[in-house]
């Protein structure tokens, strides 16, 4: 039983790594690029969710929407301030820029808002839910569900829309998607909106029962590289696998190894997989 | 511009004598020692241009070697250098040999992980001090200990160890071996198609600079005699590497030097203005350094310098090394 509580416990830590996950598989599979920023995006919505509860009183309806509007601009102006211009320039560029817009951003993080952990209120999402013994916390629950539907729109979004067929054309030939009519400009600063917005909801979400702290990017990160070579870069459904598995594998290796072991499980994990099966799961090389 | 070399070279030398002081010699120390870590990871991040975001692991190893031997068998700390290399080539040689098959920012990843996860091992091992790290001998017990009070000795060692290992740089880098190592940063399928065994040069590269940067590792912990996971393996560590070899330019033999001699003194003096709490600051410094120099200056402040004063020498124009 207590093991049965620990594997869902995983899959609805799993739905969110998927969420922000999934953001950093469609700017890899679009443009070649690894954004090392992203789990600061995530870290973002997660002071943007603290801010508005802590000033405006405002719930999880409130705090969502709020984080994925200002993450969306943020990933509009990176895209147009940084990432436009180091696509033209060397590797080492496109790796050292969004390396250091992370370091930025965590230090401006931590200079506003004090190393300290702080945590949302834990009334914000009340209750556990008891099904025939079987307890999952509130918050986890709603923050799960949203974060699978939101992967899942995610994914119907790009495959069922005209607006999805016009990015993944971008995806799939720039230059043919051009003469089609299609500019590519705009699809890829739309995908770097869209994938912050995924990743600032994602930090939203995980703020209403994890500690929020500016370092929590690093960690989050590090998540994100491993659901992404896991499933395969570029690929959304791959990453919404990849991040169920890797939630329910730290939550176990957390139970059976401790807490401190579940990131290098995690990682070890990363490692195996370079060794076995570079291509990921579902992806191609 | 031909007496640079010499004056600066000159002004190495004397410095201890110049600004005397426990204050400036440590300095000194630190800015010598970011300069060596800065040139190895050089080798494989510039050179061959395969960026690492996890030299801390082998720093940390290099570190923690010295410590861990004089901890647990009282041997002189000199005796856990080569330990430490060891250690470090081994670390190398299961990152590069998978991730060097796949394409660039793979590596990038797979260091970032690794280094954090030995970070987490080591944090959590008592064998190795666990979180609260090792300490080095308090007092000498025979110079074999290289525990001195003042930092001038270690300035000198260092020093000695920046020019064996940027000479081994220049060496390398006029034979085949930088021939090769240009190639494949300049395009590595291009460079493979002329016959360039690329993944056995990216692995060369890797593993001098992961033997060189563990090196520096054990400098640092002769030097301050205490090592824990967050200094030896933290992050931070490897993003001083890169900062410090991108802003005097990757890939060139005294881009790391020039970088360090800009940034310690900044860092030396953001710390003290600010104090322990100004860390941040620096860092915040440092993240939007890191950013300009990828946004608008790419090749470092050497590429800039060579462009602004040498029009006619035509450095090697930037397109060609992105042309991949």
């Amino acid at each position: 039983m207590i093991l049965l509580q620990i594997i869902i416990s995983g899959l609805l830590l799993g739905a969110i790594y998927a969420l922000f996950s999934s953001g950093l598989t469609l700017i890899w599979g679009m443009m070649n690029v690894i954004n090392f920023a992203h789990g600061e995006f995530v870290m973002i919505g997660m002071y943007v969710a603290f801010l508005i509860v802590t000033f405006l009183h405002g719930g999880p309806l409130a705090f969502g929407p709020a984080a994925a509007i200002v993450l969306f601009l943020l990933g509009i102006a990176v895209y147009f301030g940084l990432i436009r211009a180091i696509m033209r320039g060397p590797m080492i560029a496109q790796i050292l820029s969004t390396f250091g817009l992370a370091l930025l951003l965590r230090y401006l993080a931590f200079w506003l808002f004090s190393a300290n952990f702080k945590t949302l209120p834990e009334d914000l999402i009340p209750g556990v839910l008891n099904v025939g013994g079987i307890l999952i916390g509130m918050p986890q629950l709603v923050a799960g569900m949203a974060a699978l539907a939101l992967t899942l729109g995610m994914h119907l979004v790009l495959t069922r829309t005209a607006l999805g067929s016009q990015l993944l054309a971008v995806a799939e030939d720039r230059q043919a998607a051009t003469l089609m009519g299609i500019r590519p400009d705009r699809m890829q600063a739309l995908a770097w909106g869209v994938s912050a917005a995924g990743a600032g909801v994602a930090g939203a979400l995980i703020a209403t029962f994890y500690y929020i702290v500016p370092t929590v990017g690093e960690s989050l990160a590090l998540i994100a590289f491993v659901v992404v070579a896991f499933g395969g870069f570029g690929s959304v459904p791959g990453a919404l696998a990849a991040g169920l598995i890797i939630g329910v594998i730290q939550s176990l290796s957390a139970y059976w190894f401790g807490p401190v072991y579940k990131d290098v499980i995690v990682y070890a994990l990363f490692v195996a997989i370079l060794w076995i099966r570079p291509q990921g799961l579902m992806g191609k090389v | 511009m031909r007496w640079l070399g010499p004056a600066g070279a000159a002004l190495l030398i004397v410095y201890p004598f110049i600004l005397t002081g426990p204050f400036y010699e440590r300095m000194g120390a630190d800015l010598l020692l970011a300069a060596i870590a800065a040139s190895a990871w050089n080798i494989v991040g510039g050179y061959a241009g395969q960026i690492s975001v996890g030299h801390a692991m082998f720093f940390g190893a290099g570190a923690y070697a010295p410590l861990l031997v004089y901890t647990r068998w009282q041997l002189p700390p000199l005796a856990g250098v080569p330990l430490g290399i060891a250690v470090s080539l081994v670390m190398a040689a299961v990152i590069g040999m998978p991730s060097f098959r796949l394409r660039g920012h793979y590596f990038s990843m797979a260091t970032i992980a690794a280094a954090e996860l030995v970070r987490i091992v080591v944090g959590n091992w008592d064998f190795v001090g666990a979180a609260i790290g090792l300490m080095g001998p308090p007092v000498a017990r025979t110079v074999l200990d290289l525990s001195f009070r003042s930092a001038v000795p270690y300035y000198y060692l260092f020093l000695v160890v920046l020019i064996v290992l940027l000479g081994m740089t220049w060496l390398l880098e006029r034979g085949r071996m930088g021939y090769y190592w240009r190639a494949i940063q300049a395009g590595e399928r291009a460079a493979r198609s002329l016959g360039v065994p690329a993944r056995r040069y990216k692995l060369y590269a890797l593993m001098l600079s992961a033997t060189f940067t563990s090196l520096a590792g054990s400098l640092y912990a002769l030097m301050v005699g205490f090592i824990d996971p967050e200094s030896g393996f933290g992050i931070l560590v490897s993003v001083e590497m890169i900062i410090t070899a991108a802003l005097g330019g990757v890939g060139t033999l005294f881009g790391p030097l020039i970088g360090a001699i800009i940034l310690v003194p900044l860092k030396t003096a953001t710390n003290s203005a600010f104090g322990g709490g100004g860390s941040g600051l620096t860092y915040i410094l440092y993240g939007g350094i890191i950013l300009l120099l990828a946004r608008f200056e790419p090749g470092g402040l050497l590429e800039l310098w060579f462009r602004l004063t040498a029009r006619r020498r035509a450095p090697e124009p930037l397109e060609a090394r992105h042309a991949a």
